[in-house]
């Protein structure tokens, strides 16, 4: 199983997720854009285990994904 | 000031462990250019005076508004209207006289911000829009100045340090791109407790203190998250990556030729259309009231011409739109709807004129007085 941590107004813009199956983070941003069209236009940085990603990088059992967008405020 | 005095003043934080008389120099010999005299700057511009920061530096083209008094204490009732830069100086010169300070009246852009930010040895990013954050980040990049960042989105902020130390990232690193129009709220659309740019300029400020003095662990190479609606931290491990390299200007002349307005896609706001002007509109049959809550969420949208697509869902169903002339977007409180404006306007551009409810349905005193 993976969790999924939202942060910002991610929380609020895709409510409660039901988080899909993936192998790596590529495979799951794919298929939460597909879920979630909203995330086409959305800008954010991925985490997996409070570790910035830019790469695929492969999901294991029980790992942690944040999806993480930019604030503006100040 | 005597040294006498100068002792006492300082001397809580001179008799710290691995502080003393070598931190409290290095902070006097500091030069700092905080961008931004907002939520974030009024803090961490009173800390930093307080501290014994040689020269500050203070960057804001603003006034102060009745609005901003909520979260920045340092104005009162009497400076609305003034310049920030100004009555910031004139309060922290009246709390630090030791201190120098520069007043930058003059909106910070690609023109200025070399010149400016080369006279100082590191820069605090206390502003509010992306424009800003893009060209600061980019400005401190050419220039090799360390960059203490805070922002802050409802009730959550973001803490980090770039430009500092080995393998230093910067903002690009984050977030390569700056995000569409729109699709950010800033606080005056989507709200801001006061004391959560506090929380988050007061640890820039110690931030900036450690940095400078070479005492504790500075945040490099990492971003604290905070959430002041539950007090959960989450600490992120960063790290550069390529993309983030071609994306900044090769050189001062790329970067000042750079218009971070436009590369930032600053628009202004969305229109947004009061209660008034939604009941009256919607007696017309070509215009839409497009509910982009999730289904079942209470009060209902019954309106004569409406319609509910969830704002996850929405770039699906473009395509049944397009018929409508007028669309009116709404949602609880008015910032999923915002976020469905911006994503509309972005597809159809002008042929389709998008409002926005503003403040949303929970505040038609029709409905909820019912």
């Amino acid at each position: 199983m993976i969790n999924l941590v939202l942060f910002g107004q991610l929380k609020e813009t895709l409510g409660e997720i039901t988080v899909p199956r993936a192998e790596d983070t590529a495979t799951l941003i794919k298929l939460l854009k597909q879920q979630y069209p909203v995330l086409e236009d959305t800008s954010f940085m991925l985490a997996v285990d409070k570790k910035l990603v830019t790469e695929n990088t492969p999901l294991t059992e029980n790992c942690t994904v944040a999806l993480l967008p930019p604030y503006s405020g100040g | 000031m005597s040294e006498a005095s100068s002792y006492e003043r300082y001397h809580r934080q001179i008799i710290l462990k691995n502080f003393g008389d070598t931190a409290q120099d290095k902070l006097r010999a500091a030069s700092i250019l905080v961008v931004g005299a907002g939520g974030l700057g009024c803090p961490l511009l009173q800390y930093l005076a307080a501290a014994g920061a040689g020269c500050i530096g203070i960057a804001d083209d603003d006034v102060v508004a009745l609005s901003n008094l909520h979260r920045q204490p340092l104005y009162s009732m009497a400076d609305i209207g003034k310049a920030k830069v100004q009555v910031a100086a004139e309060k922290l010169q009246a709390l630090n006289p030791d201190v120098e300070i520069h007043q930058h009246t003059k909106r910070v852009t690609s023109k200025n911000a070399l010149e400016i930010i080369k006279n100082y040895d590191i820069v605090a990013d206390a502003s509010d829009n992306f424009a800003t954050r893009y060209l600061v980040n980019d400005a401190c990049v050419l220039l090799g100045k360390p960059l203490v960042f805070g922002a802050v989105s409802q009730w959550e902020g973001q803490l980090a340090i770039f430009n500092a130390g080995t393998d230093a990232v910067n903002y690009r690193d984050l977030f390569p791109q700056p995000p569409s129009a729109g699709t950010v709220l800033n606080c005056a659309e989507a709200g801001v407790p006061g004391p959560l740019p506090g929380i988050i300029g007061t640890m820039m400020a110690n931030e900036l203190i450690k940095l400078i003095t070479g005492t504790g662990k500075p945040m490099l190479n990492k971003m604290l998250l905070y959430n002041a609606w539950n007090n959960q931290q989450y600490e992120l491990a960063l790290s550069a990556q390529k993309e983030a390299k071609q994306l900044l200007p090769a050189n001062a002349a790329a970067f000042m030729e750079t218009d971070y307005d436009v590369l930032c896609n600053k628009t202004d706001l969305l229109p947004g259309i009061d209660e008034a002007q939604f009941f009256s509109m919607i007696q017309n049959k070509h215009v839409l009231v497009l509910d982009v809550r999730e289904p079942g969420e209470m009060p209902p949208c019954d309106f004569p011409n409406s319609k509910q697509l969830s704002l996850s869902q929405l770039p699906k169903f473009f395509d049944e739109l397009k018929s409508y002339k007028t669309i009116i977007t709404i949602c609880q409180t008015g910032v999923r709807s915002r976020q469905a404006a911006a994503l509309l306007v972005a597809h159809f551009s002008s042929t389709i004129q998008i409002l926005n409810l503003q403040h949303g349905i929970i505040n038609l005193k029709k409905i909820t007085s019912v």
